[in-house]
């Protein structure tokens, strides 16, 4: 899988408050959670964001709550795939359980800047920095992982469990 | 063979997987015994578990909906929220829904009516679902769709985290509880200090905690990025189930020679109450160096501190008393248990005598949602367990944590303080309730 995007870059331990404030969790639509994707953060990310525009950050992104709307409302607001030194647990199972790539590369995140175009390979996870023409590499996805993604997420991976449990 | 040595986690994980032995980075399927959501997760959870093409969930005495963020409900999609979660239950005929009036924080609920115990794998759609590791269990939080799947199949996939071990000794401080020290392992380790671990918490000043002061640290451990927080059931937990367990239990402890990624040490009689600092849980410092801090708002309550014995720390000190007229002191019994029984130790009483408004049971203000949300420029204390940018209300506006004593004597004073400036030094009753 090949992603394409501008690069948002955020700094270190970027809480699920920060990523989609509380105030809006009285509801679970994808696309109302979207328009409020890091609003207390950096309002400007929600007005500029594109589909595939890529996510940056330092360590620990994503710590704090359980709450799925974090990476639901990323994902919606056009977020192809999410590169970090390192991830908070819950948010790195969320995400990935809703088909959402993250990839944990600490020299990508310390080089590449605020706006530049980058280009990831997922599968050989490799990241290209096309504004400053460098390569970096990231920590391998974990091959269940990869089998979440192909398929979509855990629910349509599950279906598929199913379907071919049937089948047999 | 000998069987590998293991640590109280390692062991109920193996057990719930059918295997003798796991061991760290392995990664397995685990047999669950709850799982758990709430107003703001449950509804995602039932989408994904619909989606999956199951039509009932695994277990309906295993499958518990409690409705305690937004609630009562705060306006309309709220209420529409709860809703989802009302008929999800009725139509599943799930045995725990707890509705208002016998709800509760879902964390505080739970144990309460022993639908959590000893030796037991519990997953919530909530970050603080750790917290019943204060009583031997492995508990973790996880998102909606893990939920809904493991409504479905009973079962989740983890991998098995390495343990690191707190050794808490020491003679404790006057009004020193569970929650400074696990503010000051924060502190100490950082906010992912165990991103992916297992936090045990050990050592002699741990066996004379309550079981509330062990809740409150095995709650916070997600402060930390822990998966879970656990310390090993004795005689106090015993105590505390013997009256509430609804199924047998197992108890699991860690073997001597088992392995932790590392072991750390405190003496306890060198940690004074502690105060968290805006805008992240790790920003600690003694209460006595925070300096001269006014705040508009104190919230006495949560997950975390809304417990019997919190309310009673909170009432020794504002018997009496009056909060300071700058300053808003809002507080929140856990469950409608803990309410009933505050009722009848005179502890409402004093609070309302002291200007204090009370609440019913809710996560409300913790998390910004209702009952004490704050405006720009506001500064709160809160024995609450984040303090975020924005958490309690608007971007512009300030959380400070605490435990229950610092928070009530602060609410007094009109600015955060030591609790010896509103209470006699060395006086009868500054040992935290229960403490032993």
């Amino acid at each position: 899988m090949k992603l394409e995007g501008r690069i948002w870059k955020f700094g270190s331990d970027i809480d699920t408050d920060a990523i989609i404030p509380a105030r809006y969790l009285n509801q679970s639509d994808p696309g109302e959670l979207a328009k409020h994707a890091m609003e207390d953060e950096r309002p400007e990310f929600i007005k500029g964001v594109k589909k595939g525009d890529i996510l940056l950050a330092d360590k620990n992104f994503g710590c704090g709550s359980s709450r799925e709307h974090a990476p639901l409302a990323l994902k919606a607001a056009g977020i192809s795939c999410i590169i970090a030194k390192s991830f908070a647990r819950i948010f790195f199972r969320n995400s990935f359980n809703l088909g959402l790539p993250l990839l944990e590369s600490s020299e990508a995140s310390d080089s590449i800047n605020d706006g530049d175009r980058v280009r990831v390979d997922l599968n050989r996870g490799e990241i290209i920095d096309q504004t400053q023409n460098k390569k970096f590499s990231a920590t391998p996805i974990p091959p269940f992982m990869q089998e979440l993604l192909q398929d979509g997420g855990l629910i349509p991976h599950l279906r598929k469990k199913r379907l071919n449990r049937g089948r047999r | 063979m000998k069987n590998s040595p293991m640590t109280i986690t390692e062991k109920i994980l193996a057990a719930h997987v059918g295997e003798k032995t796991v061991s760290p980075g392995e990664l397995i399927e685990v047999r669950i015994d709850l799982a758990l959501a709430n107003d703001i997760t449950a509804p995602l959870a039932i989408q994904a578990f619909s989606e999956i093409g199951v039509q009932k969930v695994f277990n309906k005495n295993r499958v518990v909906l409690v409705p305690d963020h937004f609630t009562p409900a705060k306006d309309i999609p709220s209420a529409e929220q709860c809703k989802i979660l009302r008929e999800f239950a009725k139509a599943q005929r799930l045995s725990h829904f707890f509705e208002i009036g016998q709800c509760g924080i879902e964390h505080v609920l739970l144990p309460e009516k022993g639908l959590v115990l000893p030796g037991e794998l519990v997953i919530g759609a909530d970050s603080h679902t750790c917290t019943y590791g204060g009583m031997g269990a492995f508990s973790t939080g996880v998102g909606s769709t893990d939920l809904g799947a493991a409504m479905a199949t009973g079962k989740l996939w983890l991998k098995v985290p390495e343990s690191l071990k707190f050794i808490f000794y020491g003679k404790i401080n006057p009004w020193v509880s569970g929650k400074d020290f696990i503010l000051h392992t924060i502190g100490d380790i950082g906010v992912d200090g165990a991103r992916y671990q297992a936090m045990e918490f050990c050592g002699e000043t741990i066996r004379k905690l309550p079981m509330s002061g062990r809740f409150t640290m095995a709650n916070m451990a997600i402060e930390a990025g822990g998966k879970n927080g656990i310390m090993e059931p004795d005689e106090i937990t015993l105590e505390f189930i013997k009256t509430r367990a609804i199924r047998p239990y197992k108890i699991y402890r860690s073997d001597r020679d088992a392995h932790y990624a590392e072991v750390k040490e405190y003496d306890v009689s060198k940690i004074h109450p502690l105060v968290a600092l805006p805008h992240i849980p790790s920003n600690v410092r003694d209460v006595r160096e925070v300096g001269k801090v006014e705040i508009d708002q104190v919230v006495i309550g949560s997950c975390t501190n809304g417990h019997l014995d919190d309310l009673r720390v909170a009432g020794r000190i504002l018997k009496g008393k009056k909060v300071a007229s700058s300053l808003r002191l809002i507080i929140l019994p856990a469950t409608q248990e803990i309410y009933r029984q505050a009722l009848k130790e005179g502890l409402i009483e004093i609070f309302i005598l002291a200007g204090a408004a009370v609440s019913t049971p809710t996560c409300g203000p913790c998390l910004g949602g209702h009952m004490g949300v704050l405006a720009e420029g506001e500064r709160a204390l809160a024995t609450t367990n984040r303090n975020f940018r924005g958490r309690m209300g608007h971007a512009g506006s300030e959380v400070y944590l605490s435990g229950p004593a610092v928070a009530a004597a602060s609410a007094i004073k009109g600015r955060i303080c030591h609790p010896e400036e509103v209470m006699k030094k060395g006086g009868k009753g500054s040992r935290i309730p229960g403490v032993k």
